[in-house]
């Protein structure tokens, strides 16, 4: 990025990437699929001591045609992955994914048959976030780590794929 | 209400064919009955003023499958008199080839779901229920999980899901990390 100070015009320059980017990591909009007890911890960080506010992520949606980050909370049950599957392609790209807690990223300690051993095993997951339930300050280190991943990202990355199948 | 010697000679002769035993812990009544017959017990300790156990607290199931001597499966009715506040339990037998009993549902509402809960995760069947389908287990499913020898982590239930798989967007770097 370069920045004229010559002028009494202030101009600057960048790449579209940087810009695009910029305003993605800071605008972040998550889709909380709360369905246990870290749901409850995540609420906790959108209240006023943690404030996720301040990292530009408050504006939680519950539709995930609006939301470009899931925060996948809590142990998902079998009946409930095909649901979770269907959120996340309902999702538009750019989007990504954060697992809470070790249920959702592992099973946890429910290894039985109506649990899900880690969401992973059905859907991309970008951030695995570890604790029973993770503490706030994890949240949002995930969600740093997010705003990282936006900075890495480049519009090359989108490119529809051609050929069979593509839409 | 009677003390469990009168109560055995008192069910013994009304119910001939299903009565068992009465077994007492901690002061609890235990009224082992054949399956078959459950209801017209039920009947009886909810209308006849003696008893008068008006409120079904809750129906469960046990599965006894590595104990000799008795059938596979007990049912089992909690049954609560809110006037007197005591309480007895129902256990009744049923076998393993015809997991079937009289449903509970004309005497107690209640019994619908729980019923339902039962089956599910039990296999065990109520006859004259008015909607008997599973309540918890999505209804593709094809074991009774609760039962013995059902293993604890499945039977490859999520076998069959999609995956999806990241087509476009970003990825972590892979080599370096950040930084
Ligand atoms: S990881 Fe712990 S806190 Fe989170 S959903 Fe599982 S049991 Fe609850």
């Amino acid at each position: 990025m370069g920045v004229d100070r010559s002028g009494k015009v202030g101009w600057l320059t960048t790449t579209v990437d940087a810009l695009v980017n910029w305003g993605r990591k800071n605008s972040l909009w998550p889709m909380p699929f709360g369905t246990a007890c870290c749901g409850i911890e995540f609420m906790s960080v959108l209240a006023s001591r943690h404030d996720i506010a301040r990292f530009g992520a408050e504006a939680i949606r519950f539709s995930p045609r609006q939301s470009d980050l899931l925060i996948v909370a809590g142990r998902v049950p079998i009946k409930l992955m095909p649901v979770l599957t269907r959120i996340y392609e309902q999702m538009p790209e750019p989007k990504w994914v954060i697992s809470m807690g070790a249920c959702a990223s592992s099973g946890g300690v429910f290894d039985t048959y109506s649990v899900i051993q880690g969401i992973d095993n059905f859907i991309p997951v970008d951030v695995y976030l570890p604790g029973c339930p993770p503490r706030p300050e994890a949240i949002l280190d995930g969600l740093i780590l997010i705003q990282k991943l936006i900075e890495k990202d480049s519009l090359h990355h989108y490119k529809v794929p051609q050929g069979e199948g593509a839409t | 209400m009677l003390p469990k010697d009168q109560l055995t000679i008192v069910l013994r002769e009304k119910f001939p064919e299903g009565f068992i035993e009465i077994t007492e812990f901690r002061d609890m009544l235990t009224i082992h009955i054949r399956g078959e017959h459950v209801l017209k017990l039920l009947r009886t300790l909810k209308t006849d003023p003696r008893f008068a156990f008006n409120f079904l607290s809750g129906i469960t199931a046990v599965d006894h499958l590595e104990m000799e001597g008795h059938a596979r499966f007990s049912v089992v009715y909690h049954l609560l008199n809110q006037h007197e506040a005591r309480r007895i339990v129902v256990r009744a037998w049923v076998h393993e080839e015809e997991p079937r009993l009289p449903s509970a549902y004309p005497l107690w509402k209640t019994a619908d779901w729980q019923e339902r809960e039962v089956y599910d995760l039990f296999g065990v069947e109520f006859t004259d229920h008015p909607d008997l389908m599973r309540i918890m287990n999505p209804d593709y499913f094809e074991y009774h999980p609760l039962r013995k020898d059902y293993p604890l982590q499945g039977r490859g239930e999520r076998d069959n899901f999609k995956v999806v798989k990241r087509s476009i967007g970003s990825k972590w770097p892979s080599e370096k990390g950040f930084e």
